[in-house]
């Protein structure tokens, strides 16, 4: 997920050709307090203008606290972007209140309910506590993210490369967003010089849980997807078990081995989630 | 509808175009100073979309001072609309 | 008459001749020989332990038979740091001497104050490679009255060669020299490298002088001018400013739009047919045609693929790549940083060559027939592939004809890199302003938009679609860049010609009108 500062015409009207899964336009916290108008007005014209490509476009909105977040709702929602970011989630409460306030703008437009998203982000001590409840009771919340930046300001404790800090709040989120069927994106990796670091971080990331990465420069993009994606042995390995399976359910046999090794649902599963990220069917 | 006080919008990087208002008395009329870095390409279309966005909000005296940088439309309308709104004091959702 | 592009050519021009069209890049080459007659070399005899040395350039060029209507010609291997043209210019101008032909292999920002030259009927006639700055923009304006002729870095030697660039005086900057006039560029303060341009000068010229600033004790070795050409010696305190002749290092861009483009040129590298062992590959300077060897580099590692030989136009990257392992040689016209300029001195593998190996189309083959994959810029391209480097979206000759349409005419690949539009102009159109590259040398371009490939290389569309690469149809990636910009307003221009580009065979592709001033 490729960060654009909403303030910058320049890089939103590039943003489509880096190859992002997703672009976020930010109207939180990557514009200054006495822009936030000409920031909101920007992304509103661009989004409706903009080819985007196959990147989705997501739009972080202030927090409804603050004297632009409605605001920036009643510019936003009606254009129906992929999703919504809302920053500092807190509670349970403040999802449904947020989303009413979204109905109601749909309604106001005649827009549907269900097309639009939102995005969860966790980025303080009191969100990571509550992070169950806000992932798992709305249907419309598909996707919770880590902001590691706000969460350490959050606990007063200084940024580590290790993550330290924040390793127990990164778990506890995935965990839920895992209970909840739902995606969850790390956070971003400031030193965009250091390539190994991301690929380390990244690889972290992903062996935990994490279904994606927030980048704040489009270099990023390409090791976040060599990280990410299967590698030709992993999607040879996954075709295989999968296309065996079916074979073997056809033939009412359940549980079955591949090379001596006994294959059983969850490996199926596994399997089928490889190929789905793959982009691979079994014909 | 008549500019209250003086205000600007926009930023000098590439790409962006700034607007700076300043109001005028009545009857002044519309002093338009406009500069672009493609003048020659799209000045034409640059004045057009001032002029009409001028005439949208009903202003007819303005002093209007416009650097272009090569601004998409979308920009260059989004900006405008900005610098217009905080002139009439009208910005909502936002600091000032 | 129309050329075989469309474009409306002139039969006749005064003071440049009669002009023949261009009628497809291959055409005249395909007969075997060149219809042209060639002069022969100048004809002299000097005795033994004679000196050379003068004492000041103004001294060296008193006795060098200086005269009205002289073509006086300059290597542009000193890049923005030159001062000699300007000084020689100055001096020759003061002298009285009027209606004079530069022929500088190219010109830049650095040469500006020969303008006033320009408008005074000092200089009268200019060929170059290319032109920039306030020059070029005068000059597209119609300060001259007789076109400048715009040529390929190969065009200028058959034009040597033929005696329509008849050199008078030809100066030669040399780093290290010494008092018989062998010189070269390859070691000194004022170091920059090859000296390649300047051979052909040397050769033909009338007078020949070297001016240096470091005068090596007898011989200057290596020999990359040997003193049998050279007349008269002069030793300054500066041949340039070294700050901006060769620095340091290049380093690839951090721009993530060219490095994008360069990435995707590189996987149209890849999955074209002609990434294979022993490949030969050129890249531009800098920019997104720089960044693309990044890519390549890492490409070649993962699969442990070695090539044959790189060329031009070097900077240290393509050093780097060569030490790495990947290539056997350099062939080395033109060096654009420090550690270029020492390792052409050290590494027996990197080549110094001179222009006529490198691109003259009228020999037995020169170095860019035998070039694999070539990446190159572009200021406009359009939608039959033809590539504009010469003229800017505002009027002005800003650019350079360089090695653009030599490599490209013998590349297997050739892949344009350049961004779909830059602020606000468009890049892509439906016609160039100015035709420097014809577009049946250009197989592919690449942008951050769209990959497009040249509808005469169906295999290789093949190739890229089947790697599930982004490729478009031209006239697609034309319209949607115009609906992103908007529809330019075009410029104006008068009859009046300032300019005829000349293709590397010698017959005009397109030509220059005036700009009219708004």
């Amino acid at each position: 997920m490729l960060y654009i500062p909403g303030n910058n015409p320049a890089m939103i009207q590039q943003g489509g050709v880096y190859g992002a899964d997703s672009i976020l336009l930010d109207l939180e916290d990557a514009v200054a307090l006495n822009q936030k108008d000409a920031a909101r007005i920007l992304v509103r014209n661009m989004i409706q203008v903009i080819d985007f490509y196959d990147s989705e476009v997501c739009v972080r909105v202030n927090h409804l606290s603050t004297p632009f977040g409605l605001a920036d709702l009643e510019a936003i929602v009606p254009l129906q972007p992929s999703a919504i970011r809302y920053p500092k989630t807190e509670s349970a409460e403040e999802v449904a209140n947020l989303l009413q306030i979204i109905e109601k703008i749909e309604d106001h437009h005649g827009l549907p309910h269900n097309k639009m998203t939102l995005h969860a982000m966790i980025e303080t001590a009191m969100g990571v506590q509550n992070v169950f409840n806000i992932a798992s009771k709305f249907e419309r919340v598909d996707a919770i993210t880590i902001g590691g930046q706000d969460l350490t300001a959050d606990m007063n404790i200084v940024y580590t490369p290790d993550g330290a800090g924040i390793d127990f709040a990164r778990k506890r989120i995935v965990m839920a967003a895992k209970a909840s069927h739902i995606d969850v994106i790390d956070t971003v990796f400031p030193d965009v010089n250091d390539e190994e670091g991301l690929r380390k971080e990244t690889a972290y990331a992903k062996s935990i849980g994490f279904t994606g990465k927030a980048v704040i420069n489009p270099r990023q993009i390409e090791i976040i997807h060599e990280v990410f994606t299967p590698t030709e042995e992993e999607i040879r390995k996954a075709y295989r078990i999968v296309k065996e399976f079916r074979a073997n359910s056809a033939a009412g046999i359940g549980v079955f081995a591949i090379d001596g090794k006994m294959i059983d649902a969850p490996i199926v599963t596994r399997a089928e989630y490889i190929l789905r990220l793959a982009n691979v069917t079994v014909g | 509808m008549k500019p209250k006080i003086a205000a600007q919008s926009g930023t000098f990087e590439s790409s962006d175009v700034i607007f700076l208002i300043e109001p005028l008395p009545d009857n002044s009329g519309r002093k338009l100073e406009i500069s672009s870095t493609v003048m020659q390409q799209f000045g034409e279309s640059f004045k057009r979309i001032i002029v009409d966005m001028l005439d949208q909000y009903e202003v007819t005296d303005i002093h209007l001072i416009a650097k272009d940088k090569g601004a998409l439309e979308p920009t260059i309308k989004a900006r405008l609309e900005t610098a217009i709104k905080r002139s009439l004091d009208k910005q909502e959702g936002t600091l000032k | 008459m129309l050329n075989s592009l469309g474009r409306e050519i002139p039969e006749y021009i005064e003071g440049i001749g009669k002009l023949e069209p261009f009628q497809g890049a291959l055409t005249k080459l395909r007969k075997g020989w060149m219809d042209e007659p060639t002069i022969p070399a100048p004809n002299r005899a000097y005795l033994p332990h004679q000196s050379k040395l003068c004492n000041s350039l103004e001294d060296a060029i008193l006795r060098s038979n200086p005269h009205n209507g002289m073509t006086v010609s300059f290597h542009h291997h000193l890049r923005n740091g030159d001062i000699l043209l300007v000084q020689t210019l100055t001096i020759l101008h003061n002298l009285g001497i009027r209606e004079i032909t530069l022929a500088s292999s190219s010109l830049n920002e650095c040469h500006d104050p020969i303008l006033t030259h320009l408008k005074d009927g000092t200089v009268t006639r200019i060929f170059s490679s290319g032109i920039r700055s306030q020059l070029g923009r005068a000059i597209a304006l119609g300060v001259l009255d007789i076109p400048v002729v715009i040529h390929s870095h190969g065009g200028r030697v058959r034009s040597i060669h033929t005696g329509k660039i008849h050199i008078d005086l030809a100066i030669i900057a040399a780093s290290a020299a010494d008092c018989e006039g062998n010189a070269t560029g390859s070691h000194g303060k004022s170091a920059f490298g090859s000296i390649g341009y300047a051979v052909i000068d040397a050769r033909y010229a009338k007078q020949v002088i070297v001016v240096t600033d470091n005068l090596v004790n007898y011989p200057c070795i290596p020999l990359s001018i040997s003193q049998n050409f050279i007349d008269l010696v002069v030793v300054v305190d500066s041949i340039g400013d070294a700050s901006q002749i060769a620095t340091g290092t290049t380093r690839i861009t951090s721009s993530p739009m060219d490095l994008r483009i360069a990435k995707l040129a590189a996987d149209v590298i890849e999955h074209s047919g002609f990434f294979e062992p022993g490949f030969s590959f050129q890249v531009g300077a800098g920019g997104a045609s720089l960044a693309v060897a990044k890519f390549i580099r890492e490409k070649m590692k993962v699969k442990g693929l070695k090539g044959s030989f790189m060329l031009g136009g070097i900077t240290s990257y393509c050093v780097d790549m060569l030490n790495d392992g990947l290539f056997e040689t350099i062939f080395d016209v033109q060096s654009f940083d420090a550690v270029v300029s020492n390792s052409l001195l050290n590494n027996r593998r990197h080549i110094e060559i001179q222009a006529a190996l490198y691109a003259n189309p009228f020999n037995s083959g020169c170095i860019t027939n035998k070039i694999d994959v070539v990446v190159l810029g572009a200021l406009e391209i359009d939608v039959d592939f033809n590539v504009n480097v010469i003229t800017g979206s505002e009027g002005n000759i800003r650019g350079a004809s360089g090695g653009h349409s030599d490599t490209s005419s013998g590349a297997k690949l050739t892949v344009v890199v350049c961004p779909s539009f830059r602020g606000r102009i468009p890049i892509i159109k439906k016609r160039v302003h100015t035709i420097v590259t014809p577009g049946e040398s250009v197989h592919v371009l690449v942008t951050e938009r769209g990959i497009c490939v040249n509808p005469a290389f169906k295999e290789l569309e093949e190739n890229l679609r089947r790697a599930g690469l982004n490729v478009k149809d031209i006239h697609d990636l034309e319209i949607e860049v115009d609906q992103i910009t908007g529809i330019p307003a075009p410029l104006e221009y008068t009859d009046k010609i300032v300019g005829l580009v000349e293709y590397r065979d010698g017959t005009i592709i397109d030509v220059i009108h005036q700009l009219k001033e708004k």
